[in-house]
């Protein structure tokens, strides 16, 4: 009987600490919700990604300008039609990052390219929108930081970036004016 | 207490380690097998509450510091832009601001105990004297804390409080100016003391460390006031027994700060402070945090501005002279009849002093705050004489003695005959 | 132990209150009248905000308070969030877009104005606070946006005890509905009014800078199905709905910070349950194998 007893017992205590060892570990998983949570992006961040509108007409063909949206820098290229067409002529198999120019750019505004600014290496801002810029052996940018060639659709040609400057996402709502985001 | 150690490393890889660095001995000898007085009740418990409030305040801090912006014209904006756009910024902000009230009362529950069992006696001076450095550095980062969202009371707290400085002859003006950074409270020192204030809880936990291994190189008081005499019968070990009441403690602590921070999180500040610091307009009534008030009051009772803050800085320096001025050699107030009598009288002068301290400067509370800033010295001094004459009664043998006289209900059971008559125990 | 050192600082306690009772009584005789306890149903532990006294709070705030008051800390965007007066984000996109925001400096380093975006917060009505002062007389209208919790009166004791545990805080909206709805003529024997200077009950010191903003019937409110407003379009509704919705502007997260507060209030009622147990098993039993406790 006696030892039926302490098994009882024991069974009992066990039990006790576990519930409150489980209960102590809920409480203290909640506790790292906050905690962990204001890392993320404000409530301030979020809604300043509003969408915006540019107005793309002053840009000069062969010229570049940069902008910010959401703090990401942004290209917006006006091409020539010899950066066009050099695009386009490029089989798509050989490419590191296989994508056609058409599809990163919109239909009837071939002339405009708009990519995120920064290098897919680490984040580097590559040159090749001013007029003296080196653009790399590709008619696009050349990042300096470690040697990466991107071509006049921005995809990555040579060196050590791994992906094509990502598209922003973007909508022509008149000929020369897009609205980023 | 810090005797040998009962460490015995189980896998290979611990004896490797042991050999290299033994923390895990260290951790094992202080939080494991510590022997603690087997009497102690709740009040004990504040010692591990305070290092979870510290600890508390300073991961809340290290976060909201992350989000808060250290500048005169942006500092009121972004502890709003806190409380509104980062996620969780309110509950964040509100745990810290009553984290400092709730550290305080920690702090004040946990001084009070000591004075009542007399913990400040031999040989435990140097821990005491480690707690009131700890109690002044908490003074100094809540201060600082309080001025940082740049409210109106930050900016008249941080005017008044520095300027106390002012009253020291000759160097006073130059220790204002220098602690300013400047010709009055700004830009250059709303910098500093967020610079300070991130620094100086680090400092706290520096001396936290050495008060804990001060205290366990001595060991617990307890509320008999008598030492520890027989390890085996007079104590438990840390791990399971006071640790599992400690956290029990703690929860029911953690329960009243969470109804402040949830139900009442504005109830321990002042209104004002969601007013932008406007160094053209004084509010009305300028009150320091609760945490101050009876300091606050020493101070104004005194009609002489060096004379208030020398008073003001002695009721807190006295309590470093504790150790010597109470001559009994009783620790524990439960059997010394006169000074415990005394120690309620302070604990009510205390409180009606923090209650003058919210009052304005007028008449009848200056009166008042005199008269009770006296009775307040005249607790420390009381002390002195009552040691002398007062007559203690019967302490028990032990600990051990003393807990089996309480479950007993009787009174002079002697450990022998209460062990004698103890039923088998079970299993 | 003993029950004398208790009787003592009973004795003690009842000294200080009486003391306490003689400043309040000296206190009274101060200037200051306090406002009247208003039912919120915001307040206790439960509380929520009225969506539609929200709204219609912001419609008296939009149409008549904005005109001097800033609210420069509130983005527009908030309106539409939950846990506030919850307009939807159409009608919010609307509402921004009828104000302009100074914006830029533009390509030819100008700055310009531009329609508002739910991401603003809202413009203020002027400039600087010299101008606001300039065209209020002197007076500075000041920014709504955290007024209801900088705005409060002594409670005194014991009462500030009481408010701990029966959760009174709504000093602030009591205090404001009060003096949207206190203006009237100074009473007989009043020193002469000053240009500029107004009578309000509740203002402390009687002398507010501000006249009376509201008149009854002066904004009109949304209708019922039977083509009446379903709260009457008076000074003292507006001013309570004002009221609220500054409790919103100053404290957005009321109602999740309340939500949370149940569950983790309940979780530690149980998680302290289930410690006090075992704290009892682990004491029941000495390392020794006796049950000293």
């Amino acid at each position: 009987m006696a030892h039926a007893t302490e098994t009882t017992q024991t069974t009992r205590r066990d039990f006790l600490m576990l519930a409150t060892g489980a209960a102590g570990a809920v409480g203290l998983g909640a506790v790292v919700v906050p905690l962990v949570s204001q890392l993320a992006p404000d409530a301030q961040t979020i809604a300043a990604g509003a969408p915006m509108d540019v107005d793309l007409g002053p840009i000069a063909e062969g010229q570049a300008i940069k902008l910010f949206w959401r703090g990401k820098l942004i290209f917006v290229r006006h091409r020539t039609k010899k950066e066009i067409d050099e695009a386009r002529a490029v089989n798509v198999a050989t490419l590191p990052d296989p994508q056609t120019d058409q599809a990163r750019v919109k239909e009837g505004h071939e002339q405009f390219l708009i990519v995120y600014g920064n290098c897919t290496h680490l984040g580097c801002v590559p040159l090749g929108n001013s007029p003296g810029d080196p653009k790399g052996d590709y008619d696009g940018w050349f990042c300096p930081c470690h040697g990466s060639h991107y071509d006049s659709s921005g995809r990555i040609r040579k060196g050590p970036a791994p992906l094509n400057l990502p598209i922003p996402p973007y909508a022509f709502n008149a000929d020369t004016k897009i609205r980023i985001g | 207490m810090s005797g040998h150690s009962t460490y015995v490393p189980k896998t290979g890889f611990e004896r490797w380690l042991d050999a290299r660095l033994p923390i895990v001995r260290l951790m094992h000898d202080s939080a494991v097998s510590y022997p603690v007085p087997r009497n102690l009740n709740y009040l004990w418990t504040f010692g591990g509450i305070l290092v979870f409030m510290l600890v508390a305040q300073i991961v809340t801090g290290v976060i909201l510091a992350m989000h808060y912006t250290p500048h005169a014209t942006m500092a009121f904006n972004s502890v709003e832009h806190i409380m509104r756009d980062v996620n969780f910024g309110w509950l964040l902000r509100y745990l810290h601001s009553n984290g400092a009230s709730m550290f305080f009362v920690a702090v004040y529950v946990h001084i009070f105990r000591g004075l009542y069992y007399g913990s400040y006696k031999a040989p435990r001076e140097v821990l005491w004297i480690l707690g009131v450095v700890i109690f002044l550095l908490m003074m100094a980062t809540a201060f600082m804390g309080y001025v940082l969202p740049w409210g109106q009371m930050s900016f008249w707290g941080a005017t008044v409080i520095t300027n106390l400085f002012s009253a020291l002859p000759v160097v006073g003006e130059t220790i204002v100016t220098f602690l300013w950074g400047g010709y009055s409270v700004d830009n250059p020192t709303l910098n500093r003391f967020f610079s300070l204030h991130y620094l100086l809880p680090f400092m706290i936990f520096g001396v936290v460390i050495l008060h804990i291994w001060a205290l366990h190189v001595v060991g617990q008081n307890n509320p008999t006031g008598v030492e520890v005499k027989n390890v085996q019968k007079d104590t438990v070990p840390f791990t399971p027994y006071a640790t599992i009441k400690d956290i029990f403690g703690m929860v029911c602590f953690i329960f009243v700060f969470a109804y402040f921070v949830f139900y009442q999180p504005n109830f321990m500040g002042h209104a004002d402070n969601y007013i932008p610091a406007n160094p053209a307009v004084t509010p009305t009534h300028i009150v320091p945090e609760w945490y101050f008030l009876p300091f606050y009051a020493i101070l104004r009772a005194i009609p002489d501005k060096l004379g208030g803050v020398l008073a003001m800085f002695a009721a807190i320096a006295v309590l470093a002279f504790l150790p010597w001025l109470d001559t009994s050699k009783v620790k524990s107030m439960r059997y010394r009849p006169v000074a415990r009598v005394l120690f309620w009288a302070f604990l009510v002068v205390c409180i009606v002093l923090g209650y003058l301290g919210a009052m304005p400067a007028e008449e009848p509370f200056v009166t008042y705050s005199r008269i009770f800033t006296a009775l307040y010295f005249g607790y420390f001094i009381s002390l002195v004489l009552v040691g002398i004459f007062e007559k203690p009664a019967k302490l028990p043998n032990s600990i051990a003695d003393s807990v089996l006289a309480n479950t007993k209900g009787g009174s002079g059971a002697s450990l022998a005959a209460a062990t004698a008559s103890e039923p088998n125990a079970k299993g | 132990m003993s029950t004398t050192p208790f009787r003592l600082a009973l004795a003690g306690l009842s000294f200080g209150l009486a003391l306490t009772a003689n400043a309040l009584t000296a206190q009274a005789a101060g200037d200051r009248v306090i406002p009247p306890q208003q039912s919120w149903s915001f307040s206790g532990p439960v509380g929520k905000f009225d969506r539609a006294q929200l709204q219609r709070g912001f419609k008296v705030v939009k149409e008549v308070c904005a005109s001097c008051h800033a609210m420069s800390l509130i983005p527009m965007r908030t309106l539409s969030q939950p846990g506030g007066p919850e307009f939807t984000p159409g009608q919010v996109t609307a509402l921004a877009a009828t104000y302009q925001i100074k914006d830029g400096p533009n390509d030819q380093g100008e700055m310009f104005d531009r329609p508002g975006r739910p991401a603003d917060r809202f413009p203020s009505p002027f400039p600087n606070e010299q101008a606001a002062r300039a065209a209020n007389g002197g007076a500075y209208p000041p920014d709504l946006s955290v007024l209801a919790k900088a705005r409060t009166y002594e409670r005194g004791f014991p009462q500030f005890i009481i408010d701990i545990f029966s959760q009174y805080q709504e000093q602030g909206p009591d205090y404001i509905a009060a003096l949207l709805a206190g203006y009237k003529e100074p009473p007989q024997g009043f020193p002469p009014l000053l240009p500029g200077q107004n009578y309000n009950t509740y203002m402390p010191g009687h002398l507010i800078a501000m006249p009376q903003p509201l008149q009854d019937g002066q904004v009109e409110y949304p209708k019922g199905p039977d083509g009446k407003s379903p709260v009457p379009e008076t000074v003292a509704q507006y001013g309570k709905d004002v009221a609220a919705f500054m409790v919103w502007m100053a404290e957005p997260h009321l109602e999740a910070r309340k939500r949370i507060g149940m569950q983790v209030m309940l979780f530690l009622i149980f998680f302290g349950g289930l410690l006090y147990y075992t704290k009892k098993k682990v004491w029941s039993r000495m390392p020794d194998g006796s049950t000293a406790h």
